[in-house]
């Protein structure tokens, strides 16, 4: 794709168009004169002709009013870019100042220099920016031309058959003819697809970055062969909008009946198809006009906090050059005003007559201004941008930020805030994907109640982390690592049948190993990388308990003994499998052909077909027995293969011995001794265990599935299932088929998805059992988005009741548990609905989908109605690993003093506990936990706990004064987030906060707090956390986060990070920098955005020196030639100076400069503070630079001028001695300035030096009356072979340096700030260097410790003081009556609430609740303090939902 | 493996960042130190070598003799004269006498001296036409000349400008009196005080066979007494555009106080070896009007040495810095021995 559109100029052309259109259809009634009953508004709808010989005029007729397919992304024409490209230019407030000059100079009354010479400065910044864009334009226009000129197949009426055709030739109402694996060239309306289904796949990563396929129906009725020539429909929809999801439309047919369709069959530009043989569509919108292309915003212009900055400085030279031209007309009229008569030097006006004072000083004051002008440095805005492209460049080839794994280099995609990133206070992190690895692992999982905690699973997980470490060994590991692993699990089992059984389950381990790529580079579509799943996890290990339950079950279908306890539990273990298989999206490849979908069961059909009838058999019986919940239907093998026939034989045992190969293998050895000795799978192992391990590792017939979800966690379920041989066989819209334990395979017929959506965060399907003929919605969702919709138990049957209680009680407690652990928890939840409910509620729904007007809210409407009084099957648990780096990268970050929130949508217990597990929050931290709905509460909370850290700190504050002599300044002003106070907040409260005007609360609150954990926030909540605290506390934020959730969040902080991870790319095209890796955030923010930020810093304030001193050179000149303007060195030369001699060393210092090294930097974070507090860059800075380059241009100036008064010396000769020592004293200044020195500054310093004398000798030489009227004629030379010029120049420099030297020196000697040991520390060898940066830090850490355990005193101090107030708060007593009245109010209710409910119930729920295991995790961390707990419970009626407010002291 | 990997990159040529010792920023790089030991000697070194020269310019300039005579106040009357413009073409002269306690020995160069004259003010500077100056046939009616540049009947001023109109036109002779009864004209040279370049490069009369007719057709600019090629008539050599007092005035000067170099002194018979101890006088036929601007006149006879005239501020600068950056240096020292004590 394009990287930017001019989507201006394309919305300018469309409006010309409509205008135009409209013109047209007031005169002549458009098309209603070639057919009656064309009578469509063009300005509300687009309609669509179809380009075959029945439509040809009206086509004609249309076709021309909407945009063609070319596209054209170019700013600019080749005639158009001069005049263009100024105008742009001219938008910047300094281009036009200096324009303005331009034309002042213009008049001769205020002339000072050339009229050209002063377009020179202007015209070479204009040039260089012109260049610059021509450049960029140049490589958009090369990119439009080779896309516009892609080939495609297009349908031509007069051949009638599809030709070859541009991309730029299709029009609006072609039909277009794509194969797979083609892009599609505009937004066409899917007529016909190869497949049987009418289904389409595209893949949608050049427009969004998803690798995932998704799928597109062909219009309803448009299945059958497709002929263009017989097509007679009129497509009328929508305009071209924006909107990548939302299109709507109708087809109206010839005889006026009209077909709806919907964005599920446009395909979008861009697009790839996939998995489709040939498809048909009609080109809807083309060019401009498609979706891909209006989506397209240009990249982004952000303003540097130096640059805000900046501005402010410049105003303050603005403001000094007033004061400069004020001094200087108001010199000049008084001077004139002196005489009566004027003096033969005064020169008349042209006719003669003399200026009166005013006049004369009003026009000195224009003259000054252009004279002076320079003040307002120019050169600095194209310098910045230079040297940012510079840092940029430097930044995209570090390869520390490369990823090997992904291939990305670190993505700059703003170009302008690098030194953003050296001043970061706050970072905002997401959590899933950002800090861990997005790589969901099935971990464990609870059905029915009872816990499965999958041991092997777990250990499984450990090892990988060494393995996952080193993929390129992946295969030698495999071999070499793989049966010692087993051999530990599993002992007993001999030694030949690990293998295999290994085999059985990871054959395919290694075929991708880390494969989750993004094709992220544009053009190469060749590379078609896809989005499975890893090893880890697709390797599932069973729990060896739930396998066996697992077999129980199905023998017990197998056995057909009557009905036990066991059945309700065996079923439900079923139904929770499938619920896995059957409750997702994922779409069914083969690893053979990772692409091609796998749309029908292989081979096996005539056999499920056989079984079929017998399994029904079964089923009935198992009905009679009063069984009130379905379950599957399995077979054993034997029972089957007892019923084959000859024909089918053969093929089946194939199969069979597969199946049971599988089965048998997967289950551990001693496991089935011990539980089924009878089982007669165990002995066709024994029988044949030989050959059909042989045919497994030789042949492996069964096909290796690959599954692409769209979530990574639907892949891991179904990888779980797969585990315990529930595998996904084939997907397709209208089934689903799976393969049972036994090799089986089930077709469901699938009535009807309603698909996950962040409101409801669950997703369900209705199915209809094969066998049984049942209707079953099986749930899948966040476990409160299912809890709260169960069945409530009913009254009259107590002990079904009771015994659901009990099972929503235990997986309720699993889920806690779960959560603790850090796993992602899903609840799975099933619903047998009857014939007529199901027909109720499909009409209710059709009718839904058929609305127009509210389909969205009708719709979920219908999604919540079905969603209702569901039967609780189970939970899972998904690990999502820590990426590795990250505790590391948060101790660095925070180290240097960057607060680090973490902002997720996950459940508050795995928030926490990550947070732990990666270090954020300690566990010596105290955690506050707010969690309320109330604002009332809320506050108070606030009030409560912003009072305890109060307290803290200030006890630590005085602390901190008392020993802070001997801490450096840098250290005690970080305002006081060395205290270790941690608070988590969920969403709900943010909520209270925003609404409840309590943000300066909570801000205070967070400013105490080390780390802050949000959870449960929503993508706005997130960023308006983010902007909350960059405009309240007017601090630099960054955020980072991986996926679309984050991307409000990313565009809200001043510097937004984007990991290019496993979800799409959303973020990274938000973002500012796209990074693959947690990780690598610490060199881009400590190294880089130190470097930047030091550099570009100091070049800012240098070449406002530069500019001041070298101004003050010429205005200390007016106090000697009567304010009259005149200059004392040649235009040209002074021009030249700042364009050419003076500007390139400081351009390569910013981009070279290294004040510290990057190992120093790394390894010490402290040294970031010194940019956070912007303490190159800052007023006292500023200010001494220009108090510097007052005294040095009076240096320059008077030391020349002390040494030539009195002579006979003239303007221009003593102008240069002038201008030779103010470049030696701002190249020397620079010099001292610059902490490295390579080839390249020494180059470049020489280079300068020289340049100027080469350049001013050979144009002096040259110019004997090229500059009327004039001319510096041999001066160098004159001077070059004076003694006192060398003298002075001599002498000059080291007077006007010596102050900034010694100043220099001083603090160097001293070690006054952190850097500057740092830099010392960089000129050690290396071992001394480590050493040294070791003793530092343990120095840092025992004065930490010290910090610590006065903190510790303070805290246990606050904690005894303030377990008085809370007693009584508890007893009812009015210590702090405002505070603590509505949290015992609240505690009453509850406690209340709680006996009233679960009166029958065990005690255990109506315990109090500061027993309750809220936060457990901090409850034991904070153990030594004491331990306080306010819970604050209100319940919502009829919820589930527990909403606690909890202070965790 | 290898192949394995040798494909990958292959495949990303261009992704992977090169590991050079640029794009890592590795580049061998000697690192400025700004530490007292470091930096001491540097102080040391350059306070040392600033003393050293600040003593031998103070000594070298003490061998400078320099004598200024004022004369707008001896010659009050002439000013007087001048101060009425209607009084132009009435002459005036003065004499100014001086007394030489010390002969001055080797060249010794003759100067007049103006105060407060603004030569460097801004459109004065650029009120010329260096093209006419060159001997062109230019149309100075556009060049920077004006108002001075054509009569009101249309004749072309020659040269053109306010500087050219301002020259100074004062004459002054120096007689020297080896005893109270001889007056011996003390020899002058008045050709070759200007640069070499100005005379020779950009100052040409316009090509003619001689001057008069060469300056035909313009006329002399309103404040001279006659036309530019009657400047010098006893020399071809130093007339009209080429006249060394001209071509001197033309190259107007940096500051408001300031001396033109008028005269060398020609070294023969009793001068050969510089100006002689005693009784001198100044003849001056007074034309330059100086009370409008409330300007003095000077004339200053001076020697030179290599470092330039009589001007101490060189020496001193250099011995006082020199003295400075020593005593900073000690300083520094000394903090840094106590430093390293502690």
């Amino acid at each position: 794709m394009a990287l930017s559109v001019d989507s201006a100029l394309y919305r300018c052309q469309r409006l010309a168009a409509e205008a135009f259109f409209r013109g047209e259809s007031e005169s002549t009634p458009l098309l209603s004169s070639v057919k009656e009953r064309l009578k469509y508004n063009l300005n509300k709808w687009r309609i669509v002709f179809p380009n075959n010989e029945r439509f040809q005029k009206d086509w004609g007729k249309v076709s021309r009013f909407y945009a063609g397919n070319g596209i054209r992304t170019t700013k600019y024409t080749f005639l158009t870019f001069f005049p263009k490209n100024l105008f742009e230019q001219f938008h910047r407030l300094a281009n036009l100042y200096f324009l303005l000059l331009v034309i002042l100079n213009w008049f001769p009354q205020v002339e000072v220099f050339h009229r050209e010479i002063t377009m020179l400065p202007l015209s070479v910044v204009l040039l260089i920016i012109a260049a610059k864009d021509g450049i960029e334009d140049c490589k958009r226009y090369r990119f439009d031309k080779q896309l516009n000129s892609s080939k495609t197949k297009a349908y031509n009426k007069n051949d009638q058959a599809y030709v070859e055709k541009c991309w730029k030739d299709v029009r609006v109402g072609d039909f277009v003819q794509l194969q797979g694996n083609e892009i599609i060239p505009a937004d066409t309306l899917l007529l016909y697809s190869s497949d049987q289904n009418g289904i389409c796949h595209l893949e949608t990563a050049n427009l969004d970055g998803e690798t995932n396929l998704k799928q597109r129906q062909v219009v309803k009725g448009f299945n059958a062969e497709f002929e263009p020539k017989f097509f007679q429909n009129i497509m009328v929809c929508e305009k071209p909008n924006n909107d990548l999801n939302k299109f709507k439309g109708y087809m109206e047919q010839p005889d006026g009946k009209r077909i709806g369709f919907d964005s599920e069959s446009l395909l979008l530009r861009g697009c790839t198809i996939r998995n489709t043989e040939v498809t048909i569509g009609i080109v809807i919108y083309a060019g401009h006009e498609t979706k891909a292309m209006l989506n397209n915003s240009g990249p982004r212009y952000k303003r540097s906090k130096i640059e805000r900055r900046m501005n402010m400085d410049i105003f303050f030279c603005v403001g000094l050059l007033f004061i400069m031209c004020l001094i200087g007309a108001v010199g000049h009229g008084i001077w004139i005003r002196n005489f009566s008569e004027r003096p033969p030097y005064d020169v008349p006006e042209v006719n003669g007559n003399h200026i009166s004072p005013a006049l004369g000083g009003f026009y000195m004051f224009l003259t000054m201004i252009i004279l002076l002008q320079v003040l307002i440095p120019i050169s600095l805005y194209v310098s910045i941008e230079l040297v940012k492209l510079g840092q940029v460049f430097l930044i995209h080839n570090d390869i520390d930020l490369y990823d090997e794994e992904l291939y990305l280099p670190i993505q700059c995609r703003a170009l302008n805030i690098t030194e953003d990133l050296g001043q970061i206070q706050y970072v905002f992190s997401d959590k899933t994907g950002t800090l861990t690895e997005n790589k969901m692992v099935f971990r464990c999982c609870t059905i029915n109640g009872k816990e499965f905690s999958h041991q092997e699973n777990a250990k499984r997980l450990e090892n990988y982390k060494e393995l996952d470490s080193d993929d390129e060994d992946w295969a030698k590991h495999q071999h070499s690592f793989l049966p010692s692993n087993m051999v530990m699990k599993t002992a007993t089992l001999p030694q030949r049948s690990t293998k295999p059984l290994r085999r059985c389950q990871s054959a395919r381990a290694h075929f991708q190993g880390h494969s989750r790529k993004k094709s992220l580079g544009r053009c190469d579509s060749s590379q078609s990388q896809v989005a499975f799943s890893s090893a880890i996890e697709k390797d599932v290990t069973p729990d060896s308990r739930l396998l066996m339950k697992v077999r129980d079950a199905a023998l017990q279908l197998e056995s057909l003994s009557p009905l036990t306890p066991m059945m309700a539990t065996s079923s439900s273990i079923i139904d929770f499998f499938l619920a896995l298989v059957l409750c997702n999206t994922v779409v069914v490849s083969t690893a053979t052909e990772p692409r091609l979908r796998v749309t029908g069961p292989p081979l096996m059909k005539p056999a499920a077909g056989i079984s079929l009838e017998r399994i029904q058999q079964l089923l009935q019986r198992l009905k009679s027995a009063n069984l009130s919940q379905s379950f599957l239907s399995s077979q054993s093998s034997s029972d089957l293969g007892a019923s084959f026939n000859g024909k089918n034989n053969a093929m089946y045992s194939n199969d069979k011995d597969n199946a049971s190969s599988q089965s048998c293998s997967s289950s551990t050895d001693y496991l089935r001794r011990d539980s089924s000795p009878g089982n007669d799978c165990a002995e066709i192992r024994d029988a044949s265990l030989d050959e059909v391990f042989g045919s497994v590792t030789q042949g492996h017939l069964q096909p290796e599935f690959c599954y692409e979800a769209e979530s990574p966690d639907e892949a891991a379920l179904v990888h779980a299932a797969r585990a315990y041989q529930f595998t996904l066989v084939s997907r397709t819209p209208e089934q689903v088929t799976v393969r049972l334990p036994q090799g089986t395979l089930l077709t469901f017929d699938l009535l009807c998805t309603l698909g996950f959506d962040s409101v409801r965060k669950r997703m369900s399907v209705v199915v209809r059992h094969p066998l049984t003929g049942e209707i079953i919605v099986y749930i899948k969702g966040a476990d409160y988005a299912v809890m709260d919709i169960l069945e409530e138990p009913a009254r009259g049957n107590v002990p079904i009741g009771s015994r659901m209680k009990k099972i929503r009680d235990q997986t309720q407690k699993h889920l806690d548990r779960y959560a603790q652990d850090g796993l992602r928890t899903l609840c799975i939840a099933k619903k047998v609905l009857s014939e007529e409910d199901y027909r109720k509620w499909a009409n209710f729904r059709r009718e839904a989908e058929a609305a127009i007007d509210n389909r969205e809210e009708l719709l979920m409407e219908t999604a919540q109605c079905l969603e209702t009084k569901l039967t609780l099957l189970g939970a899972t648990g998904i690990e999502d690993r820590l990426q590795d780096g990250v505790p590391d990268t948060i101790a660095a970050l925070r180290e240097a003093g960057i607060q680090i929130w973490v902002l997720t949508g996950d459940k508050q217990e795995t928030a926490v506990n990550i947070a732990h597990s990666c270090k954020l929050l300690d566990q010596r931290d105290t955690v506050f936990t707010i969690n309320t709905e109330s604002k009332e509460t809320c506050e108070s909370l606030l009030d409560i706990t912003l009072e305890e850290v109060r307290k803290n700190h200030v006890v630590e504050r005085t602390k901190q004064n008392i020993f802070g002599i001997n801490l450096s300044p840098s250290l005690s002003r970080t305002v006081g987030v060395s205290s270790n106070v941690g608070l988590v907040i969920d969403g709900k409260t943010l909520n209270v906060i925003f609404q409840g005007e309590l943000q300066q609360k909570f801000l205070e609150l967070t400013k105490y707090c080390r780390s802050i954990l949000c959870c449960r926030s929503t993508p706005l909540q997130k960023s308006m956390v983010v902007k909350l605290v960059r405009s309240h506390l007017k601090a630099m934020t960054l955020s980072i986060g991986d996926g679309a959730n984050d991307v409000s969040m990313i565009q809200a902080a001043d510097v937004g990070i984007g990991i290019a991870g496993q979800e799409g790319m959303q973020a990274v095209m938000a973002s500012d920098f796209a990074i693959s890796r947690f990780k690598h955030l610490k060199k881009l923010i400590l190294v880089h955005g130190h470097w930047c930020y030091s550099r570009l810093a100091k070049m800012v304030i240098y070449f406002f020196y530069k500019n001041v001193t070298y101004v003050n050179l010429l205005f200390w000149y007016q106090f000697f030639c009567v304010f009259s303007g005149a200059t004392m060195i040649d235009y040209w030369q002074m021009i030249f100076f700042n364009l050419f001699f003076t500007s390139v060393p400081p351009i390569l210092f910013g981009i070279l400069d290294k004040d510290v090294s990057a190992e120093t930097l790394s390894s010490l974070p402290e040294l970031y503070k010194s940019g956070q507090n912007s303490e190159t860059y800052k007023l006292s800075t500023f200010t001494f630079a220009m108090l510097d380059a007052f005294y040095q241009s009076l240096v320059c100036f008077f030391v020349p001028y002390l040494t030539y008064r009195d002579s006979d010396i003239d303007v221009f000769t003593f102008g240069t001695p002038i201008n030779t020592v103010a470049l030696l004293t701002i190249l020397f200044h620079q010099a001292l300035e610059m902490k490295t020195w390579t080839v390249f500054h020494c180059g470049i310093m020489i280079g300068s030096v020289l340049f100027y004398f080469i350049f001013s000798v050979v144009y002096n030489n040259l110019c004997v009356v090229c500059n009327p009227p004039v001319n510096p004629y041999r001066i160098m030379e004159y001077q070059l072979s004076s003694p006192s010029f060398y003298l002075v120049c001599f002498i000059t420099p080291i007077v006007a340096l010596l102050p900034r030297y010694l100043i220099l020196a001083l603090q160097g000697t001293f070690q006054a700030s952190p850097i500057l040991k740092a830099q010392q520390l960089d000129k050690l060898p290396k071992g001394q260097r480590d050493l040294a940066i070791q003793q530092w830090r343990s120095r840092k850490q025992t004065e930490s410790v010290i910090t610590e355990d006065e903190v510790d005193r303070t805290t246990s101090n606050l904690s005894q003081s303030s377990f008085p107030a809370h007693a009584t708060a508890g007893d009812g007593g009015d210590m702090r009556p405002e505070l603590n009245q509505p949290v015992e109010w609240m505690l009453n209710i509850e406690g209340n609430f709680f006996m009233n409910r679960w009166a029958e119930e065990e005690v255990t729920a109506a315990s109090s609740p500061r027993q309750h295991p809220v936060v457990p995790g901090e409850m034991n961390s904070s153990g030594r303090f004491g331990q306080l707990t306010i819970n604050t419970k209100v319940l919502n009626q009829g919820s589930h939902r527990r909403s606690v407010s909890t202070v965790t002291l | 493996m290898t192949n394995k990997s040798s494909k990958r990159t292959q495949q990303h040529p261009s992704r992977c960042p090169d590991n050079s010792a640029f794009k890592q920023q590795r580049l061998p790089a000697s690192e400025l130190e700004l530490t007292a030991p470091a930096v001491l000697s540097s102080f040391f070194i350059i306070g040392l070598v600033c003393l050293a020269v600040g003593i031998c310019l103070i000594l070298t300039v003490l061998r400078v003799q320099e004598i200024q005579i004022n004369y707008s106040d001896i010659c009050s009357n002439c000013s007087k004269l001048r101060e009425n413009a209607s009084n132009w073409k009435t002459e005036c002269h003065c004499t100014a006498n001086f007394t030489l306690e010390l002969s001055m020995e080797g060249d010794v160069l003759m100067y007049y001296g103006l105060q407060n004259f603004f030569q460097n003010h801004r459109r004065y500077v650029i009120s010329r036409s260096n093209a006419q100056l060159l001997g062109k046939d230019v149309n100075i009616e556009n060049s920077n000349c004006e108002p001075f540049t054509i009569y009101p009947n249309g004749t072309p001023m020659a040269p053109c400008g306010a500087i050219a109109n301002s020259m100074f036109n004062d004459t002054i002779h120096l007689s020297y009196y080896p005893n109270s009864t001889t007056v011996i004209q003390v020899p002058l040279l008045k050709r070759g005080n200007s640069w070499w370049t100005d005379k020779n490069v950009k100052f040409f009369n316009p090509p003619s066979h001689n001057l008069s007719s060469a300056f035909a057709g313009s006329a002399r600019p309103p404040y001279w007494e006659k036309p530019v090629y009657l400047l010098d008539e006893e020399d071809d050599e130093n007339n009209g555009y080429k006249n060394d007092d001209f071509i001197i005035w033309m190259r107007v000067s940096a500051f408001a106080t300031f001396k033109n170099l008028y005269r060398r002194l020609s070294r023969i018979n009793e001068f050969a070896d510089g100006l002689p101890a005693g009784n001198y006088s100044l003849h001056i036929s007074y034309n330059f009007p100086v009370t409008k601007f409330r300007g003095k006149k000077q004339v200053v006879f001076s020697t030179v040495v290599w470092s330039g005239g009589r001007n101490f501020f060189l020496g001193i600068a250099y011995t006082i810095s020199g003295a400075v950056i020593l005593l900073a240096g000690f300083i520094l020292m000394a903090l840094h021995l106590k430093l390293r004590k502690k």
